[in-house]
């Protein structure tokens, strides 16, 4: 549940998301799931001309499977705490193993 | 949303008329308590509070074969499995498919009822009602004859593009993500 934590305490910020059918879509953070699901606000798509369908669209779902990369904006992550929560995820699973 | 698990508290026993001598509490209205006051956090982190507010929506629905779908979502479950009512499909050719057509075309052919399985569904977006009915910048409306054939014709010279990519990667010992089915 890690990612899906540090998810959470981007909400509201401005990532891209890249899918892997290589369309590439930037918008604000709203909301995202277990399943990494995301959804995105006020969004805009990179190479507009090349994706007429979402020219109407201002806000989407994108299933978690189907995403490829999030860019994130690299002010908003705390590596410290990151790395701290990592270890301890890490230490908790090892835990789990025994 | 109510998410119940087996571990939850059973819920209140009815209070059959308990109040003799009037015990405190709210008095009882036709026998039973008031309902309990239910209050949804103000953001609940689940498929379902996603999907929730994009039911009974227009929405565009894009699939991992490539078609893109336009339909009102009336239900839909975890696994992002959909329902669309009056749905259309529309379909779009690129600019210069044909020698003589320097911009794009898309056309919609009526569909009616969907029912998607989630893992074919790559995104949904939220149609903006103010821009739904305009042609998206590059594509002019056209004959849905005229759009099937082109795409038709668009999607073989794609897909031998893309077998003869493979072929030359593979021969260099790249393998893609998506061999064998391309994303749309």
């Amino acid at each position: 549940m890690l990612f899906f934590s540090f998810f959470k305490t981007l909400i509201d910020h401005e990532v891209t998301v890249e899918l892997k059918n290589d369309i590439q879509i930037r918008g604000v953070l709203k909301s995202v799931d277990q399943y990494l699901n995301i959804k995105l606000d006020n969004i805009q798509v990179l190479e507009e001309i090349k994706y007429p369908h979402m020219s109407a669209v201002k806000n989407v779902f994108i299933r978690g499977s189907v995403v490829r990369y999030v860019h994130l904006p690299a002010n908003a992550v705390d590596v410290p705490l990151l790395e701290d929560a990592t270890r301890r995820e890490a230490a908790n699973q090892a835990g789990k193993g025994k | 949303m109510e998410n119940l698990t087996i571990s939850d508290a059973p819920p209140p026993p009815l209070q059959h008329h308990a109040g003799v001598g009037g015990q405190g509490g709210m008095p009882p209205i036709l026998g039973r308590p008031p309902p309990p006051l239910q209050q949804l956090p103000a953001q609940m982190f689940t498929t379902a509070a996603q999907l929730l507010d994009l039911t009974d929506k227009k929405l565009m629905v894009a699939l991992r074969d490539g078609r893109k779908l336009v339909g009102i979502l009336r239900s839909w479950d975890q696994f992002a499995n959909l329902v669309l009512q009056s749905t259309k499909e529309r379909i779009f050719v690129a600019p210069e498919t044909a020698p003589d057509q320097p911009r794009g075309l898309y056309a919609d052919i009526d569909r009616g009822l969907f029912l998607v399985r989630g893992e074919n569904v790559l995104l949904l977006g939220e149609i903006d009602l103010d821009k739904e009915d305009d042609a998206p910048p590059g594509y002019d409306l056209a004959e849905v004859e005229l759009v099937q054939t082109l795409s038709k014709k668009r999607k073989q010279q794609d897909k031998a593009k893309e077998k003869q990519k493979v072929k030359m990667l593979s021969k260099e010992g790249f393998e893609g993500e998506n061999v064998g089915e391309v994303l749309l």
